[in-house]
């Protein structure tokens, strides 16, 4: 159980403008100016829930994940994961969670994976037993295999991945925080992350929490998204719910023969009509398809039709231009 | 505890390995210490053979010196290759380090102390061997079984305070941006207060009066003094107990700077 309870954060940023007699100014006096990273915000995330929070850069992602993780202490709010507040009780905190990000890595560079597994077991006292279990466990899931025995330096970025995320789990932890985890891999090493990721939450109940710019992730994992944006909560619900936000969210394709056929008044043309094609999007709401697929057939030879509902990807980028984030 | 002691245990082993692999970097080490050593007592040749009896060693526990010097150089160094610690600071990764369920402190102490003790095991004996072989009065002279034991338990210290005033070092990079600049002066000011550049004996009266109450005497400056006979019997003693007080106090420090820091820390970006 996750609860986050009006959590504020701001950050104090010294900064001065280019050129060498700013640089200078600024040596003898600063300038700064406050980012309020994070403003009132609360949810709550039950056990064994997967949740997607996304939001663009410098939303406040980051800064939540690390609030969650006891790392940052909020400037005001509470924060309660699992009866305790993190940042007070850190280190006892830290022991029942498991966090990968992205960008930064958890693995001794010139050392074989095996070894920092190793240290990582000391370090959280994993039993001896469960320790083995578990990375026999991993090891198959994600298959490591001869990765184990590879110095980190040498492994591809989808194969560090990987790694890490096995890194983060020795542990059993019961809440896996995860920033940014399928940042730069390619096609297969995201199927196989994400495959990974359903299926520790379905059979261990394991929490996660995923930030993500990869709409496909979300699509693939959560059926929960958190909108975050200037730092506050924009929106908290179903995927399916947020898309329904969108008006104008069916696209239609047609090919004609002959003139291009008028639109239905509960149209507008998404692109101009050229080479016996035209684009068209609607509200299915106020205009159902097969309404819109009848005023065609009846304006014009109707050669081809395809309708397409809106891409999550492009669903996020509507939203952001309508909070203006 | 013992759980405690097994995780420090760890860090040092892979820290080991890590060092291990680098087997030029060793070889070039022990090479330059031993150069460098020569090069050291052949300067104060010249320096004993023009300034007369007016010096407060005699030449051959300078050599001495300066061998012990050379052979432990990395132990009792503040700024030393700590990489890891840098650049965790630096680019934000101390992230990683504040989500485990260990402090800090101890995990930074324990790794930058692992760092420098397994430089230390494959690069220092080696030099004192060459030490021990080179010709008398340039070589290095082994102390007696007494000034020996007095000298691990010194050493021992030394070692401990090194890391202590370090682990200050990185707590203050946290609110500085360049890194660089803070080592440089790190770097300077504690190996000459702590005998690094010069034996602390051949400082002005005056000012060794001072110096000797610092932290940095506590350093280097004690085992070395205490391995070629300067100091011996109940002021070897009575230095070890100096030596306790100052590791108590700078841990006490930085440990509670640490707390503070790490409140204060803001990670930002990612």
């Amino acid at each position: 159980m996750i609860e986050f309870t009006d959590i504020s954060k701001t950050y104090r940023v010294a900064k001065r403008q280019a050129g060498m007699k700013h640089a200078v100014a600024s040596f003898f006096s600063r300038e700064y100016s406050e980012i309020h990273a994070l403003q009132n915000v609360s949810f709550s995330i039950d056990d064994g829930e997967m949740v997607g929070y996304i939001g663009p850069n410098g939303a406040g992602k980051s800064t939540t994940i690390k609030i969650m993780c006891g790392i940052l202490t909020p400037d005001a709010g509470t924060c309660v994961v699992n009866g305790r507040i993190p940042y007070r009780e850190r280190v006892r905190h830290v022991r029942e969670i498991g966090v990968v990000f992205g960008q930064r890595s958890q693995l001794w560079w010139d050392v074989p994976v095996m070894d920092s597994f190793d240290l990582i077991r000391d370090i959280y006292r994993v039993d001896e037993a469960l320790y083995r279990k578990n990375v026999a466990e991993l090891t198959e899931l994600l298959e490591l295999g001869e990765l184990l025995k590879t110095p980190v330096r040498t492994l591809s970025l989808g194969q560090r991945m990987r790694c890490e995320i096995a890194a983060s789990l020795l542990h059993d932890p019961k809440v896996l925080f995860l920033d940014e985890p399928t940042i730069g891999l390619d096609a297969v090493s995201k199927l196989a992350v994400r495959a990974f990721i359903r299926r520790l939450n379905e059979e261990k109940k394991t929490t996660v929490v995923l930030t993500t710019h990869d709409m496909q992730d979300i699509e693939a994992l959560t059926e929960r998204v958190l909108l975050i944006g200037r730092g506050s909560i924009l929106s908290d619900g179903r995927l399916e719910d947020l898309k329904k936000r969108i008006p104008e969210r069916k696209t239609m394709v047609i090919e004609y023969q002959g003139a291009p056929p008028a639109l239905h008044p509960k149209m507008t043309q998404a692109e101009h009509p050229s080479d016996g094609r035209m684009t068209v999007r609607f509200d299915p709401s106020r205009l159902s398809v097969s309404t819109a697929i009848a005023h065609f057939a009846a304006h014009t030879t109707l050669l081809d039709v395809s309708v397409s509902d809106i891409s999550t990807e492009e669903m996020v980028a509507k939203l952001y231009q309508e909070y203006r984030l | 505890m013992k759980a405690e002691m097994n995780v420090y245990v760890s860090m040092f082993r892979i820290r080991f390995a890590h060092n291990l692999q680098y087997r030029s970097a060793v070889l070039g080490a022990i090479l330059k210490g031993y150069l460098w050593a020569m090069m050291e007592v052949l300067g104060y040749l010249a320096i004993y053979r023009t300034g007369g009896g007016a010096l407060p060693m005699e030449f051959s526990a300078t050599a001495s010196y300066v061998w012990a010097h050379q052979s432990f150089l990395v132990l009792f160094s503040v700024v030393f290759a700590d990489s890891e610690i840098y650049s965790a600071i630096r680019s934000g990764a101390v992230v990683y380090d504040l989500a485990r369920p260990v402090g800090l402190y101890g995990k930074w102490f324990c790794q930058s102390a692992s760092n420098r003790l397994s430089f230390a095991l494959v690069n220092c004996l080696p030099v004192l061997l060459l030490g021990a072989v080179t010709p008398k009065p340039y070589g290095l002279i082994l102390p007696s079984v007494t000034q020996l034991a007095f000298f691990v338990v010194s050493a021992l210290l030394a070692f401990c305070v090194t890391v202590a005033v370090a682990m200050l070092m990185y707590v203050s990079l946290f609110y500085f941006i360049s890194q660089r600049g803070i080592r440089i002066i790190v770097r300077v000011v504690t190996s000459f207060f702590s005998g690094g550049v010069i034996p602390l004996l051949f400082f002005p009266k005056p000012l060794q009066r001072v110096i000797r109450v610092l932290p940095f005497a506590a350093m280097q400056n004690m085992p070395l003094q205490i391995f070629c006979g300067t100091i011996r019997g109940t002021n070897a003693a009575k230095g070890i107990v100096f030596q306790m007080f100052w590791l108590l106090i700078l841990i006490l420090a930085g440990s509670a700077a640490m707390k503070t820091a790490t409140k204060k820390v803001v990670s930002l970006g990612g």
